[in-house]
């Protein structure tokens, strides 16, 4: 999977979850400034993920998450281990 | 000096219906809102019938984004809030906000999303359970959840009574406001329990009924073939106002809330005194609370869950507190067509009992065919009938032996 598919799942999730349009939402859109998210909306989207790409994001790493593009990151990261 | 209370919007979530009126012409029809459990995971514990709100549904009121962090039973509590006070007229922007209140009583909270993420945990390990757990499945979320819709600044707490829950509810929001410290209170009830762990746990004790292939007539308070209650589900929210306040902004007034009478039987956790000596000094209290003699009231919704104990000792209690009038007051239980709503069965019945007030009419006891010879008084059975009804005692009892009765009126001048 590359990068532009995780993006596009990414995308798909947070919509969802968030109540939004596919195409309100960028790769620089800021999860909780930008598309509204609060820190329980944030825990559950890490949960989304988790489940939607079969992975485990490790706890350190979510503090650094703000943008799509961090999400997108981390994903391809843990697909690549 | 003390203020009077009154009513001035109600609106409810029920196994009949989701909207007042039409609710309360199928509930004086004589339609039931009972049916059988038939899915998979619900339908292998002894009772099989259940009162559901089969034609809920949150939206519009909830957006769907957050449809999926607020529990079924304080999504019935919202709904039930907002229709009560869009009924109601009040507009919350014009109001003190700390002098508003938002008293919402609940049995048990969130069981079915206790169980959905106590599953995850057992499944899927810690990592997967949602941080919206806790805040779905906490009783006082119904209240709090329409404090922010309102922007309700005063008090706001949930109330657990059990089965007496929302009635306990309305008692406090009745003081606060007769007491001046609030003007307005959304108060009542709400319950969503028909889950796995609900069924089981009540169908373990043998309360629920287990006439499981003709589930209409599986609730049948005061009857001699009674077999225990039908679990349901819903809420029921009203608008208590100051009368002077609910005067001065025009509001029509659907009834007056006079008073209440609270004991405990402090005898069993679960078992009702069986002489019915508490739930009687319950009403006979409610009655002094009001200055009312037995022979002014018309009508009673009692508790009347079909349970065998509990039907004969609250018929003992109408006795001892009614004395010579027992016989001829006008009861009748709505249980028999929308099932017990537990915590939220107050705020229903209080609904019902209002109406009776303005269209005078009797809801009918359903299933009542062959009567208890204990349950010796007039339940209205099987029909409703047409009554001036002025003034009204709504009964709960609760799991935990508390007893809670409250009396509404006409509203007079």
């Amino acid at each position: 999977m590359d990068k532009s598919q995780i993006e596009a799942k990414v995308i798909e999730i947070i919509a969802t979850q968030l109540g939004r349009e596919q195409d309100t939402i960028t790769g620089e859109s800021d999860i909780a400034n930008d598309l509204g998210a609060d820190s329980l909306d944030l825990a559950e989207l890490m949960i989304a993920f988790e489940e939607s790409f079969e992975i485990d994001i490790d706890e350190d790493n979510v503090g650094n998450i703000t943008t799509v593009n961090d999400v997108v990151d981390q994903i391809a990261k843990q697909l690549d281990k | 000096m003390k203020k009077r209370v009154v009513i001035t919007g109600f609106g409810l979530v029920s196994p009949l219906g989701c909207d007042v009126e039409s609710v309360w012409k199928r509930l004086v029809e004589g339609a039931s809102g009972v049916t059988r459990l038939d899915d998979p995971e619900r339908s292998i514990f002894r009772s099989k019938v259940a009162a559901q709100c089969l034609d809920f549904s949150p939206v519009p009121y909830i957006e769907i984004k957050d449809v999926k962090k607020i529990d079924r039973f304080a999504q019935f509590a919202y709904v039930s809030g907002i229709r009560a006070v869009e009924a109601s007229g009040l507009d919350f922007t014009r109001e003190n906000p700390f002098r508003c209140a938002s008293i919402i009583g609940c049995g048990v909270g969130g069981l079915g999303e206790i169980e959905r993420q106590d599953d995850k945990l057992a499944n899927s390990g810690p990592n997967r359970v949602s941080p919206f757990t806790i805040p779905k499945i906490m009783p006082n979320a119904a209240s709090s959840h329409l404090a922010i819709r309102y922007g309700i600044h005063g008090p706001s707490y949930s109330v657990s009574t059990a089965c007496a829950s929302a009635n306990n509810a309305m008692i406090d929001a009745f003081k606060m406001i007769r007491d001046g410290e609030v003007d307005v209170a959304l108060t009542g009830g709400a319950e969503a329990a028909v889950s796995r762990l609900g069924l089981a746990g009540f169908a373990a004790m043998r309360a629920l009924s287990e006439r499981n292939d003709e589930p209409e007539k599986a609730s049948r308070p005061f009857d001699a073939d009674r077999d225990g209650f039908v679990i349901g589900e819903g809420a029921g929210v009203l608008v208590f106002e100051e009368l002077e306040h609910a005067k001065r902004r025009g509001a029509e007034i659907l009834g007056e809330f006079l008073g209440y009478g609270c004991t405990t039987d402090a005898s069993h956790i679960t078992q009702p005194d069986s002489d019915g000596v508490y739930a009687g000094a319950a009403l006979d209290s409610c009655l002094r609370s009001a200055c009312l003699e037995p022979s002014q009231i018309d009508y009673i919704n009692a508790h009347g869950t079909a349970t065998a104990l509990g039907d004969v000792a609250e018929v003992n209690a109408i006795k001892r507190a009614f004395g010579n009038s027992a016989k001829s007051v006008s009861i009748s239980s709505t249980k028999s067509a929308i099932g017990h709503l537990l915590g939220g069965s107050g705020g229903v019945e209080m609904i019902f009992s209002l109406l009776a007030i303005r269209d005078g009419v009797i809801p009918p006891t359903l299933n009542l065919e062959r009567p208890d010879p204990q349950c010796d008084l007039d339940f209205t059975p099987l029909y409703a009938k047409e009554k001036r009804v002025d003034r009204i005692i709504s009964s709960s009892f609760g799991f935990g032996g508390h007893n809670a009765c409250v009396v509404a009126s006409r509203f007079w001048e």
